[in-house]
């Protein structure tokens, strides 16, 4: 780490405001209930230590959720008027609101990520989508899909560990506007805020069994999955699990979206305003530890400013604080799990064996809980793993290019295809790049922007379908 | 009875634009309704369903790459020769279909209608299905549609002309190029319509029309690393799961269609377009 005249005082948050209680519980049919699978204990990435256990689903206990939002899709929440739906939805953000400051500790306990993330971005990201997608829940005829549409039923929902409440807002909010009911899963290793949801679900009074939860391993989200009464199937996590969900689901009427993996493109060119794309560039791969499916993991850089970018690049990152999640001048948390970690190393090691530069910040690391100090290869070989994998950690690869052609063809040399960005001053050359990127998001002389009223979504296997907007609809609707 | 031999036809297939016979050297025997041999049609085998792939790849850029407008001209193109060829296409759905003549008229007539309907898409679809995205800061966001890619199409096995346009004709018009199994007992309106296609300004790999089996075929298809996306409206209802776990292997997108082959004179939505399109986000800063 360069010698910094700025040095900081710790500044923790302070933990008890998640009123982290001892245990937690599924959520079925509107009450805590406990479930009949293997109880899991959630950890503190940060510091191995158990901060709850947690009453996990059983397969029985799929049935009954599914069975109580069968219920409530039938009798209550899918021929509600639309003006209610939305009502009940506004209640969900403003009460996310209210009660941000404890999800957002919560979150970070839980996750591992560093408070400044999950209060500037996740928590009120997730307020926002349950937002958005109120106001369209008595506007669906104007969404381009005919006078009308129709839900499809019960959505069964699975998402990652790496934006917990996030990623339940993407999944629970669009699935509420249109008229569905919900059986979610969240992940293993994070279900906390998920169940503190729940409450929250409680406290709008939303009708018993609109809204389920049920925290369960990957054992439970299958056979939420293969159940027959589930109509729709959405489904966030990596690229092997959504190919054997799309399996799992061929041949049955289910609906079905996918988001999953990338290997993302951030391609700079010579005329970049250099510092805002270091900066972008950081964003892009070190934000939430790189635990990012849409993260810039490959930096395409022209080859005339490789030696500058790299400098530059090396420079900053070493600013980065690495440390408790719950400081407020931590800029990277841990690693969300010990399995994680040990796959980051993996990736990481082949990037040794294969030849690649390893460069790694000098920053201190804590002895204690799941880290992995910012790295940065250089001299990387598209054939390497390290470009062709996706790493899920704050693991950077670097490539070069020397034409805008090259450049293309290079981030698009890859099955995935959900995001890239650009940087350069020239407007033209950005907007034929974005033509050019087989991608579903570009972010130019940007990185990782996200917004309700924004698609977000995937081509080739970064799977199908898109949450946000008007297009994001479609997934639960029957059109 | 003229004493004059007619000229027969040796029926292809149409790959990159050219007419090969199958790689295997195997043909199958088509008849007409009642029973009477027409031809032989070629019997398109794995290969050929590679090699139509990689026509159809390298066709993707030029035809997704082309203006709305220049895409909407050339598949117009294609109506006007379809209507010039109008009486053999009335005589081979009337031959395969075993319909009177005024019934494959109406048909005949209406597939043309449709191809003009989707050539009028082209410049339209992005409006309809893109949008300038208010989001909540400074920055200029905007959703556009934009192609799958390849999409390998099995046609509806009765619907030998108006069925077979239907799938086609909205794959082209998103600017998507496709690989086509036609059917299989009625083959020939789409050998036909393959050299309409061929004489009409469509680049050659954007449409790629292999006469065979669904049942044999189709399983190369949704299995191909380089499909985008399947359409499996010819498979027999039986095989269908098997294609959809097939193309899950490489994240494809499978159109959901019924399970009857559903009346193809009704007029259609942009189910089909929308089903062909990925929607591209892009953002920038907005500043001075």
């Amino acid at each position: 780490m360069p010698d910094s005249p700025f040095e900081y005082a710790p500044a923790p948050e302070s933990r008890d405001i998640a009123n982290l209680k001892p245990a937690y519980r599924p959520f079925i049919n509107g009450e805590f209930v406990d479930g009949a699978g293997e109880p899991l204990k959630s950890i503190n990435p940060a510091t191995e230590e158990v901060l709850a256990e947690v009453s996990t689903a059983s397969k029985s206990d799929v049935d009954t959720a599914v069975k109580a939002a069968r219920r409530a899709y039938e009798k209550s929440w899918g021929k509600m008027p639309g003006a209610e739906r939305a009502k009940y939805i506004f209640r969900l953000a403003r009460l996310i609101q209210e009660r941000a400051r404890e999800l957002a500790v919560l979150e970070s306990l839980d996750n591992g990520k560093p408070i400044k993330e999950s209060r500037d971005s996740d928590i009120p990201t997730a307020a926002a989508h349950f937002f958005y997608h109120a106001g369209w829940a008595d506007k669906l005829d104007y969404a381009g899909y005919g006078p009308d549409p129709r839900p499809l039923g019960v959505a069964g929902q699975v998402i990652p560990w790496n934006f917990p409440l996030l990623m339940l807002a993407w999944k629970i909010a669009p699935a509420l506007a249109t008229g569905n009911t919900v059986v979610l899963k969240p992940a293993e290793t994070t279900p906390l805020t998920a169940l503190v949801f729940a409450e929250i679900c409680q406290q709008a009074e939303l009708p018993p069994g609109v809204v389920n939860i049920l925290p369960g391993a990957g054992d439970i989200g299958a056979e939420l999955v293969g159940h027959p009464d589930v109509n729709k199937i959405a489904f966030t996590g990596s690229t092997e699990v959504g190919k054997l969900i799309q399996r799992t689901v061929a041949g049955t009427p289910k609906k079905l979206t996918l988001e999953l993996g990338g290997k993302a493109a951030n391609v700079v060119f010579d005329d970049a305003p250099l510092d805002q794309a270091v900066e972008g560039i950081v964003n892009g791969i070190f934000f939430n530890q790189g635990h990012v499916c849409c993260a810039g993991s490959r930096l395409l850089v022209q080859e005339s400013i490789v030696d500058e970018v790299l400098a530059k690049l090396r420079y900053r990152v070493s600013t980065l604080r690495i440390g408790d999640p719950l400081d407020k001048n931590t800029d990277i948390g841990a690693i969300n799990s010990r399995e994680q970690l040990t796959k980051i190393q993996e990736l990481v090691d082949s990037g040794d064996t294969e030849g690649a530069q390893r460069w790694t910040s000098p920053c201190p690391v804590p002895e204690r809980g799941f880290f992995f100090a910012p790295t940065v290869f250089s001299d990387v070989q598209q054939s390497m793993r390290i470009a062709r994998e996706e790493i899920f950690g704050p693991v950077l690869s670097v490539l070069t290019f020397r034409t805008p052609e090259e450049a293309v063809t290079k981030a698009n040399n890859t099955p995935y295809g959900l995001s890239a960005g650009i940087w350069t001053e020239k407007g033209s050359r950005i907007l034929w790049m974005a033509n050019q990127l087989r991608a579903g998001v570009v972010w130019a002389n940007t990185f990782n922007r996200f917004d309700p009223a924004a698609p977000f979504g995937g081509y080739q296997e970064s799977g199908f379908g898109r949450e946000g907007g008007r297009t994001g609809l479609e997934a639960y609707l029957d059109v | 009875m003229s004493d004059r031999l007619s000229v027969t036809k040796t029926y292809k297939l149409y790959i990159g634009g050219k007419f090969p016979r199958s790689e295997s050297g195997r043909s199958y025997p088509v008849s007409d309704a009642k029973g009477k041999f027409l031809a032989n049609a070629a019997h398109a085998s794995r290969k050929d369903v590679r090699d139509a792939v990689v026509a159809a790849r390298k066709a993707f850029g030029g035809w997704s790459g082309a203006t709305a407008y220049n895409r909407g001209q050339v598949l117009f193109r294609v109506a006007e020769v379809l209507e010039g060829r109008r009486d053999q296409f009335v005589s081979e759905v009337s031959a395969c279909e075993g319909v009177p003549a005024k019934k494959a008229e109406s048909l005949v007539d209406t597939a043309i209608d449709r191809w003009v309907w989707y050539a009028g898409w082209t410049d339209k679809i992005a409006t309809v299905l893109g949008a300038a995205n208010p989001v909540a800061g400074p920055y200029f966001s905007f959703t556009v549609p934009e192609p799958t890619g390849v999409v390998g199409v099995l046609a509806p096995q009765s619907s030998s002309l108006l069925g077979l346009v239907s799938v086609l004709a909205p794959v082209l018009a998103t600017g998507s190029t496709a690989v086509v199994v036609s059917s299989a007992e009625r083959p020939l309106p789409a050998i036909t319509l393959s050299e309409v296609l061929a004489t009409s300004d469509v680049p050659g790999g954007v449409a790629n029309i292999l006469t065979g089996r669904a049942a044999e075929l189709g399983s190369w298809l949704a299995s191909h690393g380089d499909v985008n996306a399947l359409d499996p409206t010819g498979a027999a209802e039986a095989d269908r799961a098997e294609l959809a776990k097939a193309a899950a292997g490489t994240v494809k997108r499978v159109l959901s269609v019924p399970a009857e082959e559903p009346d193809w004179t009704a007029q259609p939505d942009i189910k089909r377009l929308r089903r062909y399109l990925e929607a591209k986000t892009v953002w920038h800063p907005l500043g001075v």
